[in-house]
């Protein structure tokens, strides 16, 4: 087991030590500094990256939050023909290799005559976290008690004070896990990007990737630490809230 | 006499699918103000006609009318009906207070009405002190309660009860049987409360309807229920019975005189005050507490049967006696233990005389 952890860690833990070390090749340990946490800071470029990458996953978190939990919803409250093939379907895309993902995306921006960009990253992104967030949602309702919603109509409500009042509340866990999901995948996502993002939409971990091939000094390893904090926070948060809502359920 | 009829259920079938009766050609009247019980075993349609009552299953065929007013098409919202569910369905987010306020709140009541009338609710139900908790911080019992009030703040014709009981603990539910009736009292509302606890049903109702299979087989007051069944399933899911198959072999004197092998096999034919209009094969019964155990024969006794002790369970208050008659038949004697030495008499293996009064006799046709 401490072989796997060691396997599993050695390369991360030895990532973020090396964005401290005072020097410029990365092979021996200099002295401790914080000099490429700045220069990472004042790099223009990279600046751009992260500032592309928010954008991309503010705005194709929202939007997939919205689509995923539209979706997640009906397929927990209606009951249709070929509906076991359908909620397949809807995991399909968490399970098709990235790659083939990236592959389709490109022919069909292509086939549309769109140009890759900006917006091409956020429209393929949007498409990759939906299910992820219908799942979110799917997993949450499955513990919802239908009689709330008949409590709420037999009291007086109408369908969308019964939504709105409780339905949602419940949901509103759901909706935040599924969203800091959303939002982690597209903010680290790459495969997908490097396919679909066209001349001036570079991401942060485009960037660090082409840094990374020119060479790896210690601002490579400082922005990627930057981007483990904000993954694992937010990962975190996830986790914290879910396993929160769930202590909810097992309470009432 | 003035039709005070609150809800009238006319000829109401419900299916579900192609396959599936629900419920089978239900008629029913209840009065205003009355406790009314629908009794029955799981899936006998109980629940599903109470869900017709309150609009979330609509019958394939037939009329519900509440207060007068035909029911179909109108949405559960609409209904002047409210429910208290069996997972009492409270709103996890909310207080006790804002579930109680909720029914008034989204009909756009007015504020000041709103809290006066929701201070009533959570006072007649003792939540005043708990008002502002959340229901994960309440008891079973509390969190009905809050049902309960959320329920009556609305101020509905009927209030309609889907196993209220069922998920407290044998001592709280005994005392909210006696607190149930006593606010359908206070509050003078119709109450309709599905059961499959006879105890329930007899203990609170001021009418019970037993239903099975879909069917209502009998609508009486809990003593009729108990004390004239009118068929095999009735007597027998209503307290314990001792059913015996025979034949009514004539009429003599307003009374019909039946022959049941099992049992008068040493008397001859016996003749019953009951069931008058009852031919051919029937159904004996005697309740086990109206069956008297003795030593020597009661010669006075017109029904009387020798049997012998198989078992005696011995409950503190009674004690049951199973015996077996010379015949084969199972008879089950349930003797008062009124005093402390009444139950040592009997033990395994005594021969025995069983005897009741034709009077207590049921005869069942079906």
């Amino acid at each position: 087991m401490g072989g796997t952890f060691f396997f599993l860690y050695f390369p991360i833990v030895s990532l973020i030590a090396f964005s401290f070390n005072d020097s410029k090749r990365n092979i021996t340990w200099q002295g401790f500094t914080l000099r490429y946490y700045e220069k990472a800071f004042e790099n223009s470029q990279l600046h751009d990256a992260f500032l592309n990458s928010l954008t991309v996953a503010g705005v194709s978190t929202t939007v997939s939050t919205i689509f995923g939990t539209m979706l997640g919803l009906s397929l927990y409250r209606f009951r249709f023909p070929a509906q076991g093939p359908f909620e397949g379907m809807v995991h399909l895309p968490i399970v098709i290799p990235e790659i083939c993902m990236a592959v389709a995306m490109v022919a069909f921006f292509f086939t549309v005559e769109m140009p890759l960009g900006l917006t091409t990253i956020t429209v393929s992104h949007i498409a990759f976290s939906i299910p992820f967030v219908a799942v979110v949602i799917r997993a949450r309702m499955a513990g919802f008690e239908q009689s709330l919603e008949e409590a709420s109509y037999d009291l007086g409500a109408n369908q969308w004070q019964t939504f709105w009042n409780v339905t949602f509340p419940y949901m509103k866990p759901g909706m935040v896990a599924g969203a800091l999901l959303a939002f982690t995948l597209s903010l680290d996502d790459f495969v997908i990007t490097f396919f679909t993002s066209g001349p001036g939409s570079t991401t942060f971990p485009i960037k660090i990737y082409s840094m990374v091939r020119f060479s790896v000094t210690p601002e490579v390893n400082a922005a990627s630490t930057v981007l483990i904090v904000l993954t694992l926070a937010l990962t975190a948060v996830a986790l914290v809230i879910q396993s929160r809502s769930q202590r909810k359920i097992d309470h009432g | 006499m003035v039709d005070n009829t609150i809800i009238s259920i006319r000829d109401v079938v419900k299916r579900f699918g192609s396959s599936v009766l629900a419920v089978n050609n239900v008629s029913l009247d209840i009065k205003q103000g009355e406790f009314f019980a629908l009794l029955g075993p799981s899936g006998c349609g109980k629940t599903t006609l109470l869900r017709i009552l309150a609009g979330f299953e609509t019958p394939s065929e037939g009329q519900v009318l509440i207060d007068g007013d035909d029911m179909e098409r109108v949405e559960p919202n609409k209904r002047p009906v409210n429910m208290v569910f069996q997972s009492y369905a409270v709103f996890p987010h909310m207080t006790v207070r804002q579930n109680v306020a909720y029914g008034l709140r989204v009909v756009g009541t007015p504020k000041p009405e709103i809290d006066q009338r929701v201070q009533e609710s959570l006072s007649l139900v003792q939540l005043e002190e708990l008002a502002d908790r959340k229901p994960d911080e309440l008891s079973g019992g509390q969190r009905q309660r809050v049902a309960l009030a959320r329920a009556l703040v609305k101020h509905p014709k009927v209030l309609l009860l889907d196993e209220p009981l069922s998920a407290l603990d044998a001592k709280l539910r005994e005392q909210m049987q006696i607190e149930l009736v006593h606010l359908q009292q206070t509050v003078g509302i119709t109450f309709v409360i599905v059961t499959h606890d006879q105890n329930e049903a007899l203990s609170m109702a001021d009418r019970v309807a037993v239903m099975n299979g879909g069917n209502v087989l009998q609508v009486a007051s809990p003593t009729e229920l108990y004390e004239y069944p009118n068929c095999r399933f009735v007597a027998d899911f209503i307290g314990k019975m001792n059913l015996f198959d025979g034949q009514v072999v004539g009429v003599k004197e307003g009374q019909v005189v039946v022959r049941a092998d099992a049992i008068t096999a040493h008397i001859g034919d016996i003749s019953v005050p009951f069931g008058d209009e009852a031919r051919g094969k029937v159904g004996i019964a005697i309740r086990p507490e109206k069956v008297k155990l003795d030593g020597e024969e009661p010669k006075d006794m017109p029904i009387r049967v020798r049997a012998k002790v198989v078992e005696v369970v011995y409950y503190g208050n009674e004690s049951h006696v199973f015996l077996q008659s010379t015949s084969g038949a199972k008879i089950t004697a349930n003797i008062k233990n009124t005093s402390r030495n009444t139950h040592a008499g009997i033990v395994k293996g005594d021969q025995l005389w069983v005897s009741w009064c034709p009077q207590d006799t049921l005869v069942l046709t079906s």
